[in-house]
């Protein structure tokens, strides 16, 4: 028996001690949690789950959406807007007063703007599919300056066709359209299907052609092939398919040493450059004709036979 | 014994399963003390020099990786008293060592010290059809066997082959492929209750861990504490627990003989509370901090200060002499090793070769003991402790974790037991052959 009793009044109680064992619940939680796929789920499964539902909830609503947007871009457009961004001023060089025109026409946008809003590959997209322009050097400088180094075609012929008249460039590109051969009488005339592909050798032609060029009219591709030359009077020299220059300084030679274009001559046939054939004018013809006492000929190449059996009956 | 075949085999099977899965749990359910080891096998075979750790005897493919041990709670004498208090320690443990570890435990080697154990030598003998041992024949000369009546409820714990001998030449430990017309075994079997093996699995299924094998906590500790030539030569393993104590006679590195003396350290620890008139808190305190069995001079002058931990005045604080201590605890001491004597005469340790005893177990560090256990037992008497196991922390080699430490060297080197090999097909059970049969009938 306790001789001396506790009988203060507020004593508390013993501690119930804890028990130190899991739970059946947590023991099987922990043992859950220490699975690595579990775990893996718990660490980011959850927290991407609440995010994105968080995100999308915040999202459902149209307003907040647009407001969302708005926010985005004006931000975006308080960027791109800075005076570092600001192009003032467009300078082009080695254009015509013409192409700079266009040129400056073809900018989407009215300078000042910003550099973000100027697409350069599109526009320079859009200023290559100008004929006369060969290539373009679209950039923008430090300064707020979009620079253009314009290299034009330069035009080197002109070709006649069912539809008009075209200027090309020495590769056969063409430049631009006139309405008549007047406007441009220094160039050249090329006619017939086809005649712009062959523009590099028509121009080799015409400088082969060189002691004889004021009589030239022009060039006329036959049957996307050959050449023919047209010199004035109705004279034409036809070169054969290749070697067309060749055949041409042969008959320049033949033309310089007999004179051979100034006599009664309608065509020269060198399409078989080992066999030259001329073909001669109508009075030529009926005066040989005469001398060896054949009928003559008519002016459309007949011979006028009736004529002479009416004289001769 | 075919169905107990089957589940011994079962758990073999869920034993390779844990293995490559490369995580087991060790289970050490005391009556005083659980202890839980998790155990990584990695299969490096690496060992580290730096770490001031030898090749520690081939026990290199694992490492513990968790460890843990809590009071247990609900056991009495090595079995299970209540199963809920149990569980709830298990959990308790399993929790703590899974922590540690960071793994989940799902499969676990538990050993069992009560269930009173029963040794039976074996004998069993064929002629050999081929003129020599295949392995077909080693399954059927433990077939052979015959065993004698366990007893009703009776479960084998472990029957592993001791002895092979072929015509005259005996002692072999593997007999395939000798040339002989005879082929004869020893077979040792340990029994214990079914009942109280039933009770460990339920409370180890209802912990949500898989049995991936089950050991005599004697057996595992003699695993851990006897080296190999004391393995090899012959010894005794006497294991010191809280509610029991295991002996275990070990020779040519096998078992032949298990048994249990019911008294152990908390019966000490009551005489001290009845004697000295303590809570058994404070007389357990007591018994490890300042317990003894050889009484000198200066323990007279040795007093000790008593907190009696009640509320009332006198037991509050009192002061006794630790000669007072020790008187209390040498008879129960001498009464345990008493028993221990009667079992191992029991056994024929006399007879053995070697008269080595080892004492381990939490109660082996009582100082002194070693000496009045020679008196009592015989001359060659060490205290043994553990053997190492990589990553095992310190507070985990004292001797009282020997047979944790040896179910981990049973985990990773089971011994060859009767289910080991294949059962020979004459005593597949009929039923199956029926089954097999139907199922031809059946499908073609």
């Amino acid at each position: 028996m306790p001789e001396v009793i506790d009988h203060r009044p507020n004593r508390q109680p013993p501690p119930v001690k804890r028990d130190p064992a899991p739970s059946r619940l947590q023991y099987r939680l922990e043992r859950m949690w220490l699975r690595p796929i579990w775990r893996r789920a718990v660490r980011i499964g959850v927290p991407a789950f609440l995010i994105a539902m968080t995100a999308g909830l915040w999202l459902a609503d149209e307003d907040r959406r647009a407001v969302l947007t708005d926010g985005v871009h004006q931000v975006v457009r308080k960027v791109q807007s800075r005076e570092e961004f600001q192009v003032t001023t467009m300078v082009v060089e080695g254009a015509s007063p013409v192409v700079d025109k266009a040129l400056r026409a073809m900018l989407p946008v009215d300078l000042p703007a910003s550099s973000f809003d100027i697409d350069l590959t599109a526009l320079r997209l859009q200023v290559m599919q100008l004929d006369v322009i060969e290539s373009i050097d679209l950039r923008i400088k430090p300064g707020g300056i979009l620079s253009a180094v314009v290299k034009e075609r330069e035009p080197a012929i002109l070709w006649r066709h069912a539809r008009g008249i075209e200027i090309l460039d020495r590769n056969g590109h063409r430049v631009a359209s006139v309405t008549a051969r007047d406007v441009r009488p220094d160039l050249p005339l090329i006619a017939g299907e086809g005649a712009d592909l062959a523009v590099p050798e028509a121009l080799a032609l015409m400088d082969a052609a060189g002691p004889i060029l004021p009589r030239v009219r022009g060039l006329v591709r036959r049957g996307e092939r050959r050449w023919d030359l047209m010199l004035d009077h109705g004279q034409r020299i036809m070169l054969p398919a290749t070697g067309a220059v060749i055949a041409m300084e042969a008959a320049m030679a033949l033309d310089r040493a007999q004179d051979m274009l100034g006599r009664d001559i309608t065509a020269v046939d060198l399409r078989n450059p080992s066999r030259p054939v001329l073909r001669l004018g109508i009075d030529a013809r009926n005066t040989i004709r005469e001398a060896r006492g054949e009928p003559l000929l008519g002016p459309d190449g007949k011979v006028l036979q009736e004529e002479e059996k009416k004289k001769g009956g | 014994m075919a169905e107990l075949y089957q589940t011994q085999r079962a758990m073999r099977n869920i034993r390779r399963a844990a293995l490559q899965r490369g995580v087991i749990g060790i289970l050490d359910i005391g009556t005083s003390k659980i202890a839980c080891l998790v155990l990584r096998f990695d299969g490096t075979g690496t060992f580290r020099e730096t770490d001031g750790v030898g090749p520690m005897a081939g026990q290199v493919n694992f490492r513990v990786i968790g460890a843990a041990s809590t009071r247990s709670r609900g056991m009495r004498r090595g079995e299970i008293e209540v199963m809920a208090e149990t569980e709830r320690a298990i959990r308790t443990v399993v929790a703590a060592a899974q922590k540690v570890a960071g793994v989940r435990v799902d499969h676990v080697i538990a050993c069992l010290s009560g269930g009173r154990p029963a040794s039976y030598g074996l004998a069993g003998e064929i002629t050999l059809d081929a003129g020599r041992v295949q392995d077909h024949d080693v399954a059927s000369v433990l077939a052979a066997c015959d065993a004698p009546d366990f007893g009703r409820g009776r479960e084998v714990l472990h029957a592993q082959p001791v002895n092979f001998a072929v015509d005259n030449r005996t002692g072999l430990g593997d007999p395939r492929d000798h040339v002989g017309n005879r082929l004869a075994c020893d077979m040792h079997v340990l029994t214990v209750d079914g009942d109280v093996i039933g009770n460990l699995v339920q409370c180890i299924r209802r912990c949500d861990l898989e049995l991936a094998g089950i050991a005599s906590a004697s057996y595992a500790s003699a695993r851990a504490a006897l080296v190999e030539d004391e393995q090899e030569l012959g010894a005794a393993c006497i294991d010191f627990g809280g509610g029991g104590t295991g002996v275990s006679i070990f020779v040519k590195k096998h078992m032949i003989f298990a048994d249990n003396v019911k008294i152990g350290g908390q019966l000490v620890t009551q005489d001290i509370a009845q004697g000295l008139r303590v809570p058994l808190p404070v007389a357990e305190r007591l018994k490890t901090l300042s317990g003894g069995v050889e009484a000198t001079g200066r323990d007279d002058r040795d007093m000790l200060e008593i907190d009696g931990g009640s509320d009332d005045w006198d037991g509050r604080r009192r002061s006794v002499s630790r000669a007072d201590l020790i008187g209390i605890m040498r008879p129960r001491v001498e009464e345990i090793l008493e028993g221990v004597r009667e079992v191992l005469d029991a056994a024929g340790f006399d007879s053995m070769p070697s008269q080595q005893i080892v004492l381990t177990g939490a109660g082996s560090q009582i100082p002194g003991l070693d000496g009045l256990a020679a008196r009592i037992l015989g001359p060659n008497i060490r205290c043994g402790r553990p053997l190492r196991i990589d990553g095992l922390a310190h507070q985990f080699t004292d001797p009282g974790f020997s047979s944790a430490v040896g179910l981990a060297l049973f985990a990773a080197h089971p011994q060859d037991e009767w289910w080991d090999f294949e059962m020979p097909a004459n005593t597949y059970p009929a039923r199956s052959l029926r089954r097999a049969y139907r199922w031809f009938k059946n499908n073609w």
